[in-house]
């Protein structure tokens, strides 16, 4: 018997106020509206779960997450607490026909990508073409010079991509981001579907949702296929800043989905060019490191000298062939915000194709011509950092008081290279819980493309939710929540 | 595996272990002081639970006096105390965290939710109203992380690396109970002497007391009662938990545990290390207790925890952290 919700309990949408962005669930945003077509399904169960069940679920959720200790410790408590990322229980869904397009768009981006990065520490052609301007490259910090005329095998350089995508408009996907350094984010992925499958079996009766749970085999596989040559049963380890480190719980999880040793950088050490780590029977031959520690804090002997999070004299090591490290180093010359307005321009550069997946348009202050547009037009674009990360250092024009706008534009004045701007996108918004019930709330989502024996990812990636009313920033830091996000297969 | 994973595994096991230890002697001082007796006598035996785990100190520093209610604030709440149940229950899931990618999920998750529901415990101030049943907890939380350890994990080096931290332990705890509760039991001896009021009949009865509690804080009472089929005495009950294979908490059975463990695990370079453990078992597989009660019970326990504490620092220095090999 299905219950019935009460009329009191129906979601009751601020609709008016709605007007603008793209409905991930609804075709318009009137009182008659419909549904699209693939949240159909989805649509009508919810209509028949009553508000104590999905309460109760919600509940569980969160215990279990506890439980599983799927949590962040806050920084400087020493009570023991511990916070979790707000989970939302209304999955995300993307129609196959949709997935495809985003698939072949991510290979393609992350492709040239890779080339970009073997390029600018090589032959540099796209320079020497003047397709991107040398002081662009060279004068970013993110640019390491150590890695000049470095092979690494498959001339792979970022083996993981995180690739933020958002949909505005009428629904168009746009790259909003790439991180190539050390993305994080798919143990949530992972963790999320299995959260629904537990809560709620049922619904994958009604869908035919594609799995997820192969990334870490795809990741292990792809992380062998890029050892040094002549290993032949490569040993591949996961190097993590440790366990007070926020991603800590997903260096842990991926480590053990994988069965490779979680190492911190006390565990290894350098010997006869050789990155050796410690166990309880003497030292063992390390060929691959998965690193989740950033390039500064790598070597202490080349980058930070205050380092105790690596390995010293693993440069060495790594610029003699003798190691591979996922991903390179110098990988976050490509996916600086400065660098972001080419992506478009090395697509067509190396692969000779037009873009699948469009850039959000972007003014670049360094530019005379961007900068006076960005002065002119500050009230009406987001303005970002170019070396920002996590949500920070943002201006929303929209939301800004005439306060924020002055002291930014005397920021971008002083500094007009630090800085980019955007037109303020309307991110589409997707029904989710929130205290007064079910209402729309922005979401992006970051799909994982990994690299090595070829481009591929797993259907899905991690969808972020601005839990906040009205709010654009999906950043766990920032209030954001996360959800499981549903890739239907055809037919 | 990793050294340093083994050394996260080996305390690990060592906190749950001493947790319940600390949850056990609590439980039988609190049953113990239940029993007629001048005041004197009660803060003594509260006393000797300080000195059991060398505390007093400590505890004087941070309480004016000796009353149940401090102890059990310092035994249970005080994260300060490194031997309060809140210290080893932290300290056991701190270094299961380090390591979980090693555990299986069901391990992790005993860990996990025994510090989550401590926590509980502790705001509801749990372990003052109901303190017998708060210690229960403890211990069926300590014998459910053991049991889902040996039932889930793989046999390989993480579960020897574990089972030696807990026997480690185990022999480490027994040895001190049994020290502290000896040297009550010598002491109101000689007071005794000097209060000849006391009838033969109201003295056994005493001391079938502090035995029973002693037996029962080491889950033995019934056992003896298998075992012996006869009176409790100091000889028979110090030759139960020291000398018998068959208890599980005898120092002997410990022992075994360490030293079966230690050659799963072995290696050249550790060869010292498995002779000492094995020297200090076969002491006491082949030992009479007549001859340790002539040679003196004390002396005997002291050195016994000496090398207790000589075999973890070996055990450390050979397996967990290893000095760089190559480091100049």
């Amino acid at each position: 018997m299905h219950l019935i919700m009460p009329p009191a309990a129906m979601p009751s949408l601020p609709l008016s106020a709605w007007a603008g962005p793209y409905d991930e669930m609804y075709e318009s945003t009137d009182l008659y509206r419909s549904v699209r077509a693939h949240y159909g399904a989805l649509a009508n169960w919810i209509r028949e779960q009553s508000a104590n069940v999905m309460q109760a679920k919600r509940e569980e959720a969160d215990l279990l997450f506890r439980r599983v200790g799927i949590t962040f410790a806050v920084h400087g408590d020493d009570s023991g607490t511990e916070r979790l990322i707000p989970f939302d229980v209304i999955p995300r869904i993307i129609p196959a026909s949709e997935w495809r397009q985003l698939e072949n768009g991510l290979r393609q981006r992350v492709g040239a990508l890779n080339r970009f990065i073997h390029d600018i520490y090589h032959d540099k052609h796209i320079i020497r073409a003047g397709v991107i301007p040398a002081e662009q490259v060279y004068c970013n910090e993110q640019y390491r010079p150590e890695m000049d005329g470095i092979n690494v095998p498959g001339g792979v350089y970022a083996h993981i991509a995180g690739i933020d995508v958002v949909r505005a408009d009428a629904g168009e996907f746009y790259v909003l981001e790439d991180n190539l350094r050390v993305p994080s984010g798919v143990s949530y992925m992972l963790e999320n579907r299995k959260m629904m499958m537990r809560l709620f079996p049922e619904l994958f009766a009604l869908h035919r949702v594609a799995p997820v749970a192969h990334y870490p085999d795809r990741l292990l596989d792809n992380l062998r296929a890029v050892a040094p040559h002549d290993t032949h049963d490569p040993s591949v380890v996961l190097l993590t800043p440790g366990m007070y480190n926020s991603a800590y719980f997903e260096h842990a999880f991926l480590a053990e989905q994988m069965g490779i040793e979680l190492v911190e950088g006390q565990d290894l050490f350098v010997e006869d060019e050789t990155v050796f780590m410690r166990t309880t029977r003497g030292p063992r031959h390390v060929d691959v490191i998965y690193r989740r520690v950033d390039d500064d804090f790598l070597d202490s002997l080349v980058f930070r000298s205050d380092s105790a999070l690596g390995v010293p004299g693993l440069l060495s090591v790594y610029r003699a062939g003798r190691v591979t490290l996922a991903n390179a180093i110098g990988t976050g010359v490509a996916d600086d915000k400065s660098i972001y307005p080419y992506v478009p321009d090395m697509i067509r550069f190396y692969l000779g194709e037009e873009a699948i997946l469009k850039n959000v348009p972007t003014y670049v202050c360094r530019k005379e011509e961007d900068l006076k547009h960005t002065l002119a037009n500050l009230p009406e674009l987001v303005i970002k950092e170019t070396h920002g990360a996590g949500g920070y250092g943002m201006l929303i024009g929209p939301k800004a008081s005439k306060a924020e706008l002055a002291t930014f534009r005397d920021r971008i004045l002083a500094n007009p290279a630090g800085y980019i701007a955007q037109p303020t996108l309307a991110l589409s918004a997707c029904p989710t819980y929130v205290d007064s019930g079910i209402a729309p709330r922005h979401i992006d989502l970051r799909p994982f493309v990994l690299s090595g024996k070829d481009i591929g990812m797993v259907p899905g990636g991690l969808t972020r939710v601005a839990l906040r009313e009205g709010s654009l920033v999906v950043n766990s830091s920032q209030g954001g929540g996360t959800k499981d996000t549903w890739v239907l297969e055809d037919g | 595996m990793l050294s340093r994973t083994a050394d996260h595994l080996f305390w690990m096991a060592r906190y749950i272990e001493r947790a319940e230890n600390t949850a056990r002697m609590l439980d039988a001082n609190l049953q113990t002081v239940l029993l007629p007796q001048s005041p004197d006598a009660i803060t003594r035996t509260w006393r000797a639970l300080l000195g059991i785990s060398e505390l007093e100190p400590r505890f004087l520093t941070l309480h004016a006096r000796i009353t149940p209610e401090a102890i059990l604030d310092f035994m249970v709440r005080d994260p300060s105390n490194p031997s309060s149940i809140h210290a080893c229950l932290r300290a056991a899931r701190e270094n299961a965290r380090a390591v979980r990618g090693t555990l299986t999920a069901e391990v992790w998750e005993t860990l996990n939710t025994t510090w989550l529901e401590l926590q509980g415990h502790a705001k509801a101030k749990r372990y003052e109203q109901h303190s017998t049943e708060f210690l229960e907890w403890v211990k069926f939380r300590s014998h459910q992380s053991r049991g889902v350890m040996f039932g889930t994990m793989l046999k390989d080096e993480a579960f020897h690396f574990a089972r030696i931290g807990t026997f480690l332990e185990r022999a480490d705890n027994t040895a001190r109970i049994l020290d502290v509760k000896f040297f009550e039991y010598a002491r109101a001896r000689e007071e005794g002497l000097d209060t000849p009021a006391e009838s033969v009949s109201d003295r056994q009865q005493r001391e079938f007391y502090h035995w029973a509690a002693v037996l029962r804080s080491l889950s033995a009472f019934e056992i003896f009662r298998k075992v012996y089929k006869d009176l409790i005495t100091p000889a028979r009950v110090a030759e139960l938990l020291m000398l018998r294979a068959d208890m599980p908490r005898s120092l002997l059975a410990s022992m075994n545990e360490v030293l079966s463990n230690l050659e799963a695990v072995r290696k050249d370079s550790a060869a010292e290390t498995e002779r000492r453990a094995g020297l200090l078992n076969a002491e006491l597989h082949y030992g009479r207790i007549d001859d340790f009660l002539v040679r003196g019970l004390h002396e005997y326990l002291s050195a016994f925890l000496e090398r207790v504490n000589d075999l973890g620092e070996r055990i450390s220095r050979d397996y967990l952290v290893p000095l760089n090999p190559h480091a100049a």
